[in-house]
């Protein structure tokens, strides 16, 4: 790279990311200085708002395009995933505060870890080249790793850590041999340019290429847990510390969907019937394992972490059409599920107290007596997981099906549709827990303001979008040109 | 537009009507007094029925078009509106819903203690959400109505249901699911096929190859069938009638199922006239089982609640008969015993549900000798017992009279096996009525000094003279409200005669081809 390319002017599109990565670097040193965690959540809250700030009004000014040589991208395809993370990050902090006290793993890092994670999924959202791809991809995996193990006198949390830990650089492993396979046969690492020497070297049906390929999707496919590269996800949720749940299951997710489009979309376009020939058994199977699976579980962060799956499989059917619409869907769901997740999330949150778990199904028997707002809104949420209208859930789901439907995968949208059936069972199970059984004993919920906060906006966003879909809609329409 | 009559008055009726509910229920959301909550849903439920009332007197009766239309920009990037409008079809509906929620409020009263505001709450969701099923006229906008009671009536049959409530909550939810997911496939289909919309007017209009026909009439049929229910996916029906507090029973008989007739109504025949013509004789099979099944099943309750529900069974049965006889007389009768069924099951669950408030027993064998110490309440059954068998002057007669006449223009043999359906239910009818009624009275209730039932009270009998009074005016002059359905149920059989390919003969061979080539 020239130096000359590196102006300032160009550095202002990257001005987001690097505000995120300083005030992570000021939070480690300001925990050293403070004694309160949550002087130092609130700084990270502030950097965060700042951040998102600039990108917002870089997005207004009308400014936008490709810098570091066509390594980084600043586009509407970028700016809704950030959003996600900016989203994502927020409640994460928010549902944290507390919690992270009662866990007794209050630390200053565990909020810098949060914003480091996070300027890697919005890296990982901007790379047009596979090498900044692979930089933000493990930037946030390994403070990932380090926050999934944060209740570090917990065996099962240091156990969940180590498992994706190792899967994790597993798949980096695989990411990097596409990577090379990649290069070897076209000489860039560059996005588009991958896409002309497709053309150009007549490339599309070799079958190296094809390896290359898989391997991609199978990296990809760890992020975004989807059958059968998902093996980590149930311990995963379950040993890491519930806010930590509640942020992988939706930003890496989502971070993980960024590249995934970016990557088939503007590298791999002409290999389409390719990739969506691997992908649509894969969605299929994750469909199935995910609802199937989940109905035998009794701890409802496994249960979560199962239902992930199974949205992973649906979420994947925006990207398998090929389309720019339908990516448009995948990214409105993904928008969506956000919200709903990190609130059901923040309700099994709520649960754990001082001396109590709270992790239990059985836990959530007849809270609708002691607490009826937490069980109303969980109910929300459950309803929304499953796709029930009028919630947003469902216009997500809706979403995707239609523009399935229209790339003519009839058949899979039928199979789709039956495993969202069967996953309203274990969704149902939790609001027949909350509100048909009588309550076993007292369950006190941990409440504090920020939690209210995450509540209502989780809530009434699940809510409006669920009935005036039409902002998000296109808001996500504009993200895609073309 | 040439099919749609824009709004006679001068406001939005429909909305108005279908959304008063909804802020009732946001209403007693900030309530904490239990008979406040009580009297702000009485208050909600007849304002609504008397808010839907202008629509009687304005509704022009000389045409099938749509009236007392709105239509609003609603998600115009998939170019789907708020629509809303109501025909010949659908206007008694809209009555029956508003006057059966009224009736639950009211047979509630006392039998519901625990969570009195979230029962009162998912009421009156499930009164919006049947009002909107009845007037949508976009797919988008039907759906979200037609799925959005599952929650309210889920949480009905599983908070405050009998001791198998839970159990029969989520049959009832994953039953339902399952067909509408499938209706959901095809409504996006059509979406797609009718360029964009799903305008529910503009997608009656086109003409759909054959194969695709029956793809689309499938996937809709798998939602229809399941609410109505036929005959072998009625296994929910017991269930959930049996187990669902009285106002769930009448919500789910009165309204609930005629969705599914409904359905077929507005959706199935007009727009897949050949595939619905080429499934007809499955669909004739499925009904007459379901006469004859459902009232010999009948005979082997033991349960009270489940016997009705059972003759939900056999009833639903005449009226799928009747609307896919295809004649006017056949389309009527299935219309009007919709009404039908849904005042004398509505009547007749609330009838049980009073006695059980008294004697926290279901079972048939519990009872006896009831004539001797609660003789209204004797009486008033009697009314119901004798328009559920269809005695003539009653409002069972006419409909299931006019079914049978339309299925003998289709076919004899379909007449004669229906009307032995009838036969079964004087049977299993009286038989009950003899056990519960008559003979002896049953040792554990004295005769005299301190009964442990009691006669009906004021609030019970103001609960049931209203159906009684429809169920005499429709058995001595229907006309009253078959005027309505004349024009909308010409149209539709004008339609399918216009619309069904002429005189093509297919093979057997022929049709499936086509039909697998459209998978």
């Amino acid at each position: 790279m020239v130096l000359s390319n590196l102006n300032l002017l160009n550095i202002r599109l990257i001005a987001p990311e690097i505000i995120l990565i300083c005030t992570a670097l000021i939070l480690l040193l300001l925990d050293l200085l403070v004694k309160r965690k949550e002087t130092v959540a609130f700084v990270g809250v502030i950097g965060t708002l700042l951040s998102a700030y600039v990108n917002f009004k870089i997005c207004a000014l009308g400014w936008s395009g490709s810098i570091l040589a066509g390594m980084f991208i600043f586009d509407g395809y970028a700016n809704f995933f950030k959003l996600i993370f900016y989203i994502n990050i927020i409640l994460t902090i928010f549902i944290s505060l507390k919690y992270m006290i009662i866990e007794k793993a209050s630390f200053g890092e565990y909020y810098a870890l949060l914003l480091f994670a996070t300027s890697g999924m919005m890296i990982m959202s901007g790379a047009t080249d596979l090498i900044v791809l692979y930089l933000g991809l493990e930037l946030m995996a390994l403070s990932t790793y380090v926050l999934v193990g944060l209740m570090r006198r917990q065996l099962r949390s240091s156990e969940a850590a180590l498992k994706y830990f190792f899967l994790g650089a597993f798949s980096s492993a695989f990411l990097l041999y596409g990577i090379s396979l990649t290069y070897g046969l076209t000489g860039t690492t560059n996005l588009r340019e991958i896409a002309a020497s497709l053309q150009t070297l007549n490339l599309t049906d070799s079958p190296i290429l094809f390896l290359g390929l898989i391997f991609f999707i199978v990296a990809f496919g760890f992020k975004i847990a989807i059958v059968p590269f998902h093996m980590w996800a149930p311990d995963v949720y379950e040993g890491a510390p519930t806010s930590i749940t509640a942020f992988m299951s939706v930003g890496p997710k989502a971070a993980g969907f960024a590249v995934l489009g970016r990557v088939l979309f503007d590298a791999f376009g002409d290999m389409q019937v390719q990739w969506a020939g691997i992908l649509a058994p894969l969605s299929i199977l994750t469909m199935a394992v995910g609802s199937i699976v989940a109905l035998a579980q009794t701890n409802i962060k496994r249960m979560l972490a199962y239902s992930s799956i199974a949205h992973a499989g649906y979420i994947l059917l925006g990207v398998i059409t090929g389309t720019p619409e339908g990516l448009t869907s995948t990214m409105n769901y993904l928008f969506i599920y956000a919200f709903m997740n990190i609130g059901a999330f923040a309700v099994v949150i709520m649960l754990r107290s001082e001396g109590f778990k709270g992790e239990d199904l059985s836990d959530y028997e007849g809270l609708a007596k002691s607490h009826p707002l937490a069980s109303a809104l969980m109910l929300i949420f459950m309803f929304s997981l499953t796709g029930i209208p009028p919630t947003a859930g469902f216009i997500g789901k809706f979403y995707v099906f239609m523009e399935a439907i229209k790339a003519g995968y009839v058949s899979l949208v039928v199979i789709a549709v039956i495993f969202s059936v069967v996953s309203a069972f274990f969704y149902l199970r939790v609001v027949m827990y909350m509100y048909m059984k009588e309550p076993k004993g007292e369950v006190a919920l941990t409440t504090s303001a920020p939690m209210g906060f995450v509540l209502a906006v989780t809530a009434l966003t699940t809510i409006i979008i669920g009935v005036f879909p039409s902002y998000l809609l296109n808001f996500a329409r504009f993200s895609i040109p073309g | 537009m040439e099919d749609i009559i824009l709004n006679q008055l001068n406001y939005p009726i429909l909305t108005v009507t279908v959304f008063l509910p909804v802020m009732g229920a946001l209403l007693i959301l900030f309530m904490k007094n239990a008979n406040l909550i009580r009297w702000t849903t009485l208050i909600v439920t007849v304002g609504t029925l008397i808010v839907a009332l202008p629509l009687l007197n304005n509704f022009d009766k000389t045409t099938y078009k749509m009236q007392f239309v709105e239509e609003h920009s609603w998600i115009p990037s998939w170019g789907i509106n708020y629509f809303v409008g109501i025909d010949g079809i659908s206007i008694l509906f809209i009555f029956l819903t508003a006057l059966l929620s009224i009736l639950c409020v009211l047979v509630s009263w006392k039998a519901i203690e625990t969570k009195v505001k979230e029962f009162h709450i998912a009421i009156l969701i499930m009164e919006a959400g049947m009002l909107g099923v009845f007037v949508s006229l976009d797919f988008f906008l039907f759906y979200i109505f037609w799925e959005a009671m599952l929650i309210p009536m889920f949480l009905l049959i599983g908070v405050w249901g009998g001791s198998q409530r839970i159990y029969a909550a989520i049959k009832f939810f994953l039953y339902t699911l399952v067909g509408s997911v499938l209706m959901l496939v095809g409504i996006v289909v059509l979406y797609f096929y009718g360029g964009k919309t799903l305008d529910i007017l503009v997608l009656s209009k086109l003409s759909y190859p054959f194969g695709l026909q029956c793809w689309l009439f499938l996937a809709f049929f798998a939602a229809f069938a399941v609410k109505v229910p036929m005959f072998p996916v009625h296994t929910w029906l017991p269930d959930a009638h049996t187990e669902a507090p009285t106002a769930g029973s009448v919500i789910l008989a009165g309204v609930l199922i005629k969705m599914g007739a409904y359905g077929f109504l507005r959706f199935s025949i007009p727009m897949f006239p050949d595939a619905t013509k080429f499934f007809i004789g499955p669909i004739f099979m499925l009904s007459v089982i379901a006469i004859i099944y459902g009232a010999l099943v009948c005979f082997a309750q033991k349960d009270f609640k489940r016997l009705i529900a059972y003759s939900s069974v056999s009833h639903m049965g005449f009226v799928t008969l009747g609307l896919f006889a295809l004649n006017p007389q056949g389309v009527e009768g299935g219309i009007l015993q919709m009404l039908n069924h849904g005042i004398i099951t509505g009547a007749l669950f609330l009838m049980v549900g009073i006695i059980y408030e008294r004697t926290h027993t279901r079972m048939i064998d519990d009872y006896g000798g009831f004539a001797h110490v609660v003789p209204w309440y004797a009486g008033f059954f009697m009314v119901f017992t004798l328009a559920s068998i269809g005695l003539p002057g009653m409002n069972g007669f006419i409909g299931e009279f006019l079914i049978i006449f339309g299925a003998f223009k289709v076919k004899k043999l379909l007449g004669i096996l229906s009307a032995i359906g009838i036969i079964l239910g004087a049977g299993y009818m009286l038989w009950v009525y003899q056990r519960v009624f008559f003979e002896k009275l049953n040792p554990n209730y004295k005769t005299s000094g301190h009964h442990s039932v009691w006669d009906l009270d004021f609030r019970e009998v103001i609960t049931v003279v209203p159906l009684i009074v429809f169920v005499f005016w429709i058995g001595f002059y229907p006309n009253t409200f078959l005027s309505y359905m004349h024009s909308s149920v010409e149209h539709l059989i004008k339609n399918m005669d216009a619309n069904a390919v002429a005189g093509k003969e297919y093979l057997i061979v022929q049709y499936i081809k086509e039909i697998f080539g459209w998978f």
